[in-house]
């Protein structure tokens, strides 16, 4: 059915996303497949990491406590963006096509008026990318 | 169980890392909350008390605008006129510190820790931080100030009780066309050359080093961590960030209503669109909405594309001024102009015993506090986007290219402008106001219509490019140095920007607050002296 999934990380608020890192699991588990989670971060330090090196690291150990948590086998990307407020979702759609995952499991919030200014990451991933995505409420 | 292909992307660190250790966390003072659907994430309390003072001084100008102009003006004017020789000295420490650093062992640190890779491409890189930089202030002094200090040196110096009241740079050059020449374009050079992208450079460098290579956040307050060590994270650094948005909101938005007065006289000049209160706010809002869709569409989509959109069109008018122009004695022009400024540089950066007082603290000073109260603004945007160059790149492309460039533009324009004079004996230049002496000596090359619009449009790209990066800092400081804080909160500051200039503009003052915005130039000067030592303490720590 699938071959690989790609899980979009916000390391800063990943207590929020825990409905969406169990859905990915549960599937990966399920379909037998591997997982990517992948995080975006700005060069310049931030609350998590004093630079895209750590970042990378505490990514990755994220993806492994996952699958110590879950069973299933993990990679994990860490992307730079010049500017994450703006290129999020150029960033995370360019990640789907060289994962190659062709699902993407990812949180997002409930819509609400803002929307329509600025779409949710979710929604635009769902709208621009070739892969099946599940969007998690 | 884990993979066997690990983490990808950005590569492990290595060699040794050398982040200084603080109990710090980046975003512990923000407040994060929702106001109606929008998220924000605000520094507490910076964001609210810059907002709030802004406010304030703008109430205050416009409702005691005659008492408060004269205070505001004084205020500068004892500044740039009583602190002369620190601006000069400090100006020159700035210079020499960045001199010697090109040629110390401590050139070869590389930014952003000894594996990293430049963020962006020489020209995307260099079209922002000169973009950022000097911009509009080129389109307009380009022409003026070399005519000018031609004019007061060609009028030699004039003495009442014993003090000059002739504006002639040193000891001037009466009646000597071709010495005033030298001396005029030397004194615009100097002002327009080393000094004002050392005092960029010492700010972006202090601030590059501190955030890429000790982790600290990208905020003014991080390089001020040697000094007042975790005193930085509590009210001395609100106050040194609080300033800096306050120096930087003021510099933009009053620079904005200038801009629009200066703009719309060029489109009356050339297009006959009638100077009113109407049409110069009608720029500032397309201005405004320009820069907001750049800052809508990110560093790289906007900012960066909108630089380049400058340069290339800088380029293009500059190159077609020099062919027009006097094309031979522009490019003979540059070696000389350059042999005049190292020849005239001792005595015009001398701080002390200076005769040319008018000069030196009209001109000179008020220059300094001016780069200097920009700093900030100009110093963090370039930090932002220097990433991954050595320190000697870094210099050598923050100090030494921009002040050549400048040489140019100042040789090509203004030595435009003075020749016309001189060979043509056309004084419609010299007699026109400030913001049209640049179309008069347009005016006096051919396709006047074709190299005008060029020209408006540059000067109106320049005021976006300007806007636009200023946004981004200003929202990085008062979100805590977070550069993904929520949308909203740029498009908040770039907007803020624009009403405070269309408030200024209407209801006068932007003259007051320009003063007390030039005015933090003093303080942030003592500021930038204590950014020299943090550099030198931090480059010392550094692996090479």
């Amino acid at each position: 059915m699938y071959t690989h999934i790609m899980i979009p990380v916000d390391l800063t608020h990943a207590e929020q996303l825990k409905k969406a890192l169990r859905t990915a699991a549960d599937l990966a588990n399920h379909y037998g497949i591997s997982a990517t989670y992948v995080g975006v971060t700005a060069a310049t330090p931030s609350e998590i990491a004093h630079n895209p090196e750590e970042y990378a690291r505490k990514l990755d150990d994220f993806a492994r406590a996952e699958a110590a948590r879950h069973g299933h086998q993990v990679r994990s990307r860490a992307v730079v963006s010049h500017d994450p407020t703006t290129d999020l979702d150029a960033t995370l759609l360019r990640a789907v096509e060289e994962t190659r995952a062709d699902l993407v499991v990812m949180a997002s919030h409930i819509p609400n008026i803002a929307d329509h200014l600025w779409p949710s990451n979710g929604g635009t991933i769902a709208t621009h990318a070739r892969a099946s995505v599940l969007i998690v409420r | 169980m884990t993979d066997d292909i690990g983490a990808q992307g950005i590569p492990a660190p290595e060699g040794a890392a050398n982040i200084i250790e603080t109990d710090y966390e980046i975003g512990q003072d923000n407040i994060q909350t929702q106001i109606g659907p929008f998220g924000l994430d605000i520094h507490n309390p910076v964001f609210l008390i810059s907002g709030l003072t802004i406010i304030a001084f703008v109430f205050l100008t416009l409702a005691f605008q005659q008492s408060v102009e004269p205070v505001f003006n004084d205020l500068r004017a004892w500044l740039t006129g009583s602190f002369d020789w620190f601006f000069l000295l400090a100006g020159n420490v700035f210079v020499l510190l960045c001199l010697v650093l090109i040629v110390s062992p401590w050139g070869a640190v590389r930014i952003g820790g000894k594996e990293a890779v430049p963020d962006y491409s020489y020209p995307g890189w260099f079209a922002m931080l000169f973009a950022a930089g000097m911009g509009i202030g080129l389109m307009f002094y380009g022409v003026a100030e070399p005519i000018s200090h031609f004019g007061t040196a060609m009028g030699g110096v004039s003495v009442e009780d014993g003090a000059r009241t002739d504006w002639a740079p040193l000891g001037a050059a009466a009646g000597n066309a071709e010495e005033a020449r030298r001396l005029g374009m030397a004194a615009t050079i100097f002002h327009w050359g080393l000094h004002p992208w050392a005092i960029y450079a010492v700010v972006a460098l202090a601030l590059a080093l501190f955030s890429y290579n000790k982790g600290l956040p990208l905020t003014i307050r991080s390089v001020f961590y040697p000094i007042f060590g975790e005193r930085v994270w509590g009210w001395t650094g609100h106050v040194i960030d609080i300033l800096a948005v306050f120096a930087t909101l003021f510099g933009l938005a009053t620079s904005l209503g200038f801009g629009a007065e200066q703009a719309n006289a060029g489109l009356e000049f050339l297009f006959g669109l009638p100077v009113s209160d109407g049409s110069k706010v009608f720029l500032i809002l397309a201005i405004t909405a320009v820069a907001l869709t750049s800052v809508v569409a990110g560093l790289d989509a906007g900012v960066k594309r909108l630089s380049e959109i400058n340069m290339v069109l800088a380029a293009l008018l500059l190159v077609f001024v020099i062919l027009a122009g006097p094309t031979l004695a522009i490019l003979t022009g540059f070696g000389a102009n350059l042999v005049a400024y190292a020849e005239y540089l001792p005595a015009l950066s001398n701080p002390f015993g200076r005769e040319d007082t008018n000069f030196a603290q009209g001109w000179t000073s008020f220059y300094w506090a001016w780069w200097i109260s920009w700093s900030p603004f100009v110093g963090m945007f370039i930090a932002r986007v220097s990433r991954g160059r050595t320190v000697r790149e870094f210099i050598v492309c923050v100090l030494l290219i921009p002040s050549l460039v400048s040489v140019l533009w100042m040789t090509a324009f203004g030595g435009t402008a003075i020749s016309q004079i001189l060979s043509d004996g056309v004084t419609a230049v010299q007699d026109a106001p400030l913001e049209l002496k640049l179309f008069e000596m347009l005016g006096g090359l051919p396709l006047t219509a074709i190299s005008s619009f060029i020209g408006i449009v540059l000067v109106i790209v320049f005021f976006v490019t300007s806007s636009d990066s200023g946004s981004l800092v200003i929202d990085t400081i008062t979100a805590g140095g977070k550069v993904d804080a929520p949308l909203p909160q740029r498009v908040f500051w770039c907007v803020f920007e624009g009403l405070v200039a269309i408030a200024l503009l209407l209801g006068g003052g932007l003259g007051a607050l320009q003063a007390m915005a030039v005015s933090t130039g003093f303080p942030f000067a003592i500021v930038l002296l204590l950014a020299c030592w943090a550099i030198i303490k931090g480059l010392a720590s550094e692996p090479r």
